[in-house]
C-alpha cells in the first residue's frame, strides 16, 4: 500500500473520530438546549422542596425557560430560597406569577413550574416570587391520608 | 524443613524484586519514550504509518462491536422498562451506558486484543531478530524510531476509536428502539439530550478513554521492549499485554468512576 493511500486512510478514520464526536456532543448531549448560563436571576421561598436540585428545570406550560442556579436555606424565614436563571427571551412574566414545586410523571424528577399572574409590571433580575406552592412529599400526603381516617372512625 | 521454607520466602522475594524492578524499568522507559516523541517532529511519516496500522485497521472490530452493543443494550432497556411503561427511555439508558462506561471500556479491551497484542509482537520480533540493536549499531535511537512512534499512534487512536463506538452505538440502539420495536424517534433523542450532559458524561468518557490509550499503550511496547528474545519469550509478552492490559483498564475503570461521579 503507497503512503498516499495510507495518509488518505489515516485522515478519513481522524475525521470519522471528529464526526463522531459531533454527532454525540450535538444530538445526544444537552449542549444545544438552554444551560441557564446567560438568564436573569429570580428567587422564590419554599417551604419544602422536595427532592429539587440545582440544575432542574424551570418550565410555563411545560415549555423550559430557564434552570434552578442555587438552592440555599434562609435562616430568617426558616425557608428554602431557590435562585432561578431565566433565558432571557422570557422577560415579560407579571410580578405576580406563582412558582410551584411539581413533579414529572409519578416518580419522576421535580422542576419548577411558572404560572403567569395578571399584574402590568413584569418580573425583573433579582425579583422575587411571593406566591408559591411548595412540593409535594408523598410521606406527607400518605400521613394525612393515615390521619384523616384515623379520624372518621 | 527449615531448608524448602527458607526456599519457599526466597522465591516470594525474587518474584517480589522482579516484579519492582520491571516497575521501575517500564517507568524509565516511559520517560526515554517521552523524549523520543522529538523524533517525530521531523519524520511525521512514521506517526501516519501507525495510526494507520493502529487505528485505521481496528476500525473494523470497533464498528461491528459497537452497532451490536448498542443494540443489545437497547433491546435489554427495554425488556426492563416496557413493564413501568418508560420504554421511551431506553435512549438515555443505552446512550449514558455507552458514553460513560460500555464505550471505553470495551473499546480500550478490544483495542488491548487487537493492537496492542500486535504492537507487542511487531517490537518484539524486532528485539528477536536483532534488529532493534541493528539500529542502534547505527547509530540510531530505536525507541525514537520504533517505540515512541507507536506510543503516541496508541494513545492518539483510543479515543477516536472510542467516540465511533460510541456514535455507532447510539445509532445500533436508534435502530432497534426505533425501527424494530417502533418507539417514538422524537422520544429517543429528546430523552437523551434531557439527561445527558456534555462535560459529564461525553466529557468523562473521553477522558477514561485516552487514560485507558496511555495505560494500553504503554504496556504494550513495554511488554514487546523488554521480553525475552526468544520465540516462546515473545508469545508470553503477547499473552502479558493483552492480561495485564484488560486487568489494568477494568482496574483503572473504576478508579476513574469513582473519581469522577463519585460526590
Amino acid at each position: 500500500m503507497n503512503t498516499r493511500t495510507i495518509e488518505l486512510l489515516v485522515g478519513l478514520f481522524v475525521a470519522a473520530g471528529i464526526a463522531a464526536l459531533f454527532m454525540l456532543a450535538m444530538s445526544v448531549s444537552n449542549l444545544a438546549s438552554f444551560g441557564g448560563d446567560d438568564g436573569y436571576i429570580i428567587k422564590a421561598r419554599f417551604d419544602n422542596i422536595g427532592g429539587l436540585k440545582v440544575r432542574s428545570p424551570v418550565s410555563a406550560s411545560g415549555v423550559l425557560i430557564g434552570r434552578v442556579t442555587d438552592i440555599s436555606y434562609d435562616l430568617e424565614g426558616f425557608e428554602a430560597l431557590v435562585s432561578m436563571s431565566i433565558d432571557p427571551q422570557y422577560n415579560v412574566f407579571p410580578v405576580d406569577s406563582s412558582a410551584s414545586i411539581l413533579t414529572s410523571g409519578l416518580l419522576g424528577e421535580q422542576y419548577i413550574g411558572i404560572e403567569p399572574g395578571a399584574e402590568e409590571e413584569f418580573l425583573v433580575a433579582g425579583s422575587e416570587i411571593d406566591i408559591t406552592q411548595s412540593a409535594l412529599v408523598l410521606e406527607q400526603i400518605i400521613g394525612q391520608f393515615l390521619y384523616s381516617k384515623a379520624d372518621e372512625e | 524443613m527449615l531448608d524448602s521454607l527458607l526456599d519457599q520466602i526466597q522465591r516470594l522475594g525474587r518474584g517480589t524484586l522482579t516484579a519492582i524492578s520491571r516497575l521501575g524499568r517500564a517507568n524509565l522507559f516511559l520517560i526515554e519514550v517521552f523524549v523520543g516523541q522529538g523524533g517525530m517532529l521531523t519524520r511525521p511519516g512514521l506517526l501516519i504509518k501507525q495510526l494507520f496500522s493502529v487505528g485505521v485497521q481496528t476500525l473494523i472490530i470497533i464498528v461491528v462491536a459497537g452497532l451490536f452493543v448498542g443494540m443489545v443494550m437497547a433491546l435489554q432497556a427495554y425488556y426492563a422498562l416496557v413493564d413501568f411503561g418508560a420504554e421511551d427511555s431506553v435512549s438515555v439508558m443505552v446512550v449514558l451506558s455507552l458514553l460513560r462506561e460500555l464505550g471505553p471500556v470495551i473499546t480500550a479491551l478490544l483495542f488491548a486484543g487487537r493492537a496492542g497484542s500486535a504492537l507487542t509482537a511487531e517490537i518484539g520480533l524486532m528485539k528477536a531478530t536483532e534488529q532493534l540493536s541493528g539500529m542502534e549499531m547505527m547509530a540510531v535511537n530505536p525507541i525514537e524510531r520504533v517505540v515512541a512512534p507507536r506510543f503516541l499512534a496508541g494513545v492518539i487512536s483510543m479515543p477516536i476509536l472510542a467516540a465511533i463506538f460510541s456514535a455507532v452505538g447510539v445509532m445500533g440502539g436508534y435502530l432497534v428502539a426505533v425501527e424494530l420495536l417502533g418507539l417514538d424517534p422524537g422520544a429517543f433523542w429528546s430523552q437523551a439530550q434531557a439527561k445527558v450532559e456534555l462535560y459529564k458524561d461525553l466529557g468523562n468518557g473521553m477522558i477514561k478513554s485516552l487514560v485507558f490509550g496511555f495505560v494500553v499503550s504503554w504496556i504494550a511496547v513495554f511488554e514487546g521492549y523488554d521480553c525475552v528474545p526468544t520465540s516462546e519469550g515473545l508469545g508470553q509478552a503477547t499473552t502479558r499485554t493483552v492480561v495485564y492490559g484488560s486487568l489494568a483498564i477494568l482496574i483503572l475503570d473504576f478508579v476513574l468512576t469513582a473519581l469522577m461521579f463519585g460526590k
